[in-house]
């Protein structure tokens, strides 16, 4: 128990320290890397709780692409980022009024099982208990079953949104030299190797 | 083990997700040249789907746990969504070629657009709903931005998707507060719900109904959530307005209506009002802002919002003639819509589309024909006996009265009086002004030909009046039998 307990505040702490340096570092790359310290935190934080599916999920969604891709694109993109944070304490209000609303509706929303107690057993969650099934298992089983349906349009979603980028975007440039693999097999000797008698002495 | 899943109810899905991939993978080997195969198959393609559609046995048929449903309202829902999917692909064809931007991935998204629009009619739980949503939403914004060398045919892709997104947000929204109060997502379940007497939603299931619907009311594009349609209307290519103006829109209402009469149909009292409202401010926006637009493409646009507006008259009777009326209303709706943008499409000056409807003055001394059928689109828009577009309105008028919802019917003819003045402005320009420069002559068959059908149709609705509503009758009864 005392483990645990001790894990969980090391976590919290520091995804709480690395949440604070994502804004607060001045290099953009650093913020990255401090983003990428928070989610493995946080999957820590889902270990703990027993959900390591969504722990699994968030390391290898959240850190193996989306994070990477935040590091390359801050990295390929040349933006002056000493100009963008000049606005910074302009924009304090406004970010903090919605920081506000945000933590009232959270309050509303605890609030709101107070208001409608039915809700709180519906929170009570279908999944059947830990010990005699792993949640990675208890997932795969309506997934691939109950939800097939909605699993394989989810895949046609993705496809969509692939199609939608290579449409609205990919331009075929002239002047681009392909590999054609038929035409390099099929060269002759003949037509690639040129000989050239050289008269000793007088050069080409 | 759980043993395979019936698949022979999702037949006219799974033939268009498949084709759609095939003709994918043909066009990405055979290149932008086999653009005209790959809409014609298509079309074809499309035409298989609506018959194996009404090849499902008949009555009400659920599968995969009761998230997808088939009944007789979405069959004639489908049919129609169908239809307009592949009259729109043959519209695109020509102009599409013209305009250069004749890409293989035209119509394998119209065919993804049309799976995701078949997904919404027969989506019977939250989660196939926003799926079917998105799937449709997500090829929509690729479309409409597919003049991608227009500024503003991008510009009408971006502002899409940037109000289409929040729409979801909104919808997902309402969608996890219904959830958060009621413990489940199927519709089956919701509708069972409230059916004792002495069950009253609570203040949050409430809420979350009037987030879903305005997530709804966007996609049907109901007042007040309506901004972005005239703008997306406009910049968008024009065979894609058509599109947009037919088959998502049938799409959507035919959601609309079964959200609202199947899971929150004992709800009837709390949004009723809703429905009444933006009922009352589609047409008065579609009549009186249509009157100063310059634009056809924006005329149209105000023009389907107060066609939307008519239709939710329907909904707010909620009442079995009520729904008939919106089917009725929506089938004369997509031949009229589809007539009056083919003659907007063979709208060409030397080579280049003009959109301004001055520019059809004088129609009747250059083009008789197309100023013939353009006026009988215009006269049955506006309801004008024996037209269809009369007959359209009288049902739901009749439905109207029938609830005794007198304001609501008053209203409506009223606004239909003021978009007859707009209507009617268009073909006095084509008749009684001095004719403007010609248009070109040389526009293609397939516009010519679907422009007549759609004139004969309109024109003669009453000869095919009674399969119309026949099959009409069928599927608002569905939904009233339980």
């Amino acid at each position: 128990m005392i483990i645990q307990a001790f894990a969980f505040y090391l976590f919290a702490a520091a995804l709480v320290a690395a949440g604070v340096m994502v804004i607060s570092a001045r290099n953009p790359v650093h913020s990255v890397l401090f983003l990428i310290l928070a989610f493995f935190n946080a999957a820590g934080l889902f270990v703990l709780m027993g959900a390591e599916f969504i722990a699994m999920i968030l390391v290898i969604v959240y850190v193996g692409a989306v994070a990477v891709l935040f590091l390359f694109v801050v990295m390929m993109l040349n933006i002056n980022y000493t100009e963008l944070r000049q606005g910074f304490l302009q924009y304090l209000p406004i970010g903090g009024l919605i920081g506000l609303v945000l933590l009232a509706e959270l309050v509303l929303i605890v609030g709101s099982w107070v208001v409608a107690p039915e809700a709180s057993v519906k929170l009570a969650s279908p999944a059947p208990p830990l010990d005699r099934i792993t949640n990675t298992h208890a997932i795969g089983n309506v997934l691939y079953t109950d939800y097939i349906y909605l699993f394989q349009a989810a895949g046609v979603v993705l496809l969509i949104a692939m199609i939608g980028a290579i449409v609205l975007t990919h331009r075929g440039r002239d002047g681009v030299r392909r590999q054609r693999i038929s035409q390099q097999v099929n060269r002759t000797r003949e037509e690639s190797v040129e000989l050239i008698k050289v008269e000793p002495g007088s050069g080409i | 083990m759980s043993q395979l899943p019936q698949f022979t109810p999702i037949l006219p899905e799974l033939i268009i997700v498949c084709l759609a991939m095939i003709l994918l993978i043909y066009g990405v080997f055979r290149g932008d040249g086999a653009t005209r195969n790959i809409s014609w198959i298509a079309v074809l393609g499309l035409l298989v789907a609506a018959i194996c559609v009404s090849a499902i046995p008949a009555g009400k048929i659920l599968a995969f746990d009761g998230q997808f449903v088939v009944d007789d309202f979405g069959r004639y829902m489908k049919w129609l969504v169908l239809l307009g999917s592949a009259v729109a692909i043959i519209m695109s064809l020509g102009y599409n070629e013209r305009e250069s931007i004749s890409r293989i991935e035209f119509p394998v998204l119209i065919l993804f657009a049309t799976l995701g629009m078949l997904m919404m009619i027969s989506a019977n739980g939250l989660i196939s709903l926003y799926v079917g949503l998105e799937l449709q939403s997500l090829s929509l914004y690729v479309i409409a931005a597919f003049q991608r060398d227009s500024v503003r045919s991008s510009e009408a892709g971006l502002k899409y998707f940037v109000l289409g997104a929040l729409s979801s947000g909104m919808l997902l929204y309402g969608s996890s507060l219904v959830y958060g109060f009621s413990g489940t997502t199927s519709f089956t379940v919701l509708a069972d719900l409230f059916k004792q007497p002495a069950t009253d939603p609570s203040v949050g299931f409430v809420v979350g109904l009037v987030f879903v619907m305005a997530g709804l009311a966007f996609k049907i594009s109901a007042v007040p959530f309506h901004m972005w349609t005239p703008d997306v209307y406009e910049g968008a290519p024009t065979p894609v307005t058509a599109f947009f103006a037919v088959a998502p829109k049938i799409a959507a209402i035919a959601l609309f209506v079964r959200v609202l009469m199947g899971p929150f149909g004992e709800l009837f009292a709390q949004w009723q009002q809703i429905v009444i409202l933006m009922s009352v401010l589609s047409m008065l926006v579609g009549a009186f802002a249509a009157i100063w637009q310059t634009n056809i493409k924006r005329l149209m646009a105000y023009s389907s919002i107060g066609h939307v507006g008519y239709a939710l008259i329907g909904l707010a009777a909620g009442s079995e003639p009520g729904i008939r009326g919106i089917l009725v209303y929506m089938t004369i709706y997509l031949v009229m819509t589809i007539g009056a943008f083919c003659c907007i499409l063979a709208m060409r000056r030397d080579g280049r589309m003009v959109e301004n409807i001055s520019d059809l003055a004088g129609l009747s001394r250059t083009h008789p024909m197309m100023a013939l059928a353009f006026a009988v689109f215009m006269f049955s828009m506006a309801g004008i006996p024996p037209l269809a577009g009369f007959f359209g309105k009288l049902y739901i008028f009749l439905a109207a009265v029938d609830e005794e919802l007198y304001t609501l019917a008053i209203i409506g003819v009223l606004t239909s009086v003021v978009g007859a003045f707009y209507y009617l402005r268009i073909v006095k320009l084509m008749y009684f002004d001095e004719p403007a420069e010609a248009f070109d002559k040389d526009s293609n068959r397939e516009i010519g030909v679907l422009m007549t059908v759609a004139a004969m149709l309109t024109a003669f609705f009453i000869v095919f009046a009674g399969p119309v509503i026949d099959g009409a009758e069928a599927a608002a009864g569905i939904l009233f039998s339980g």
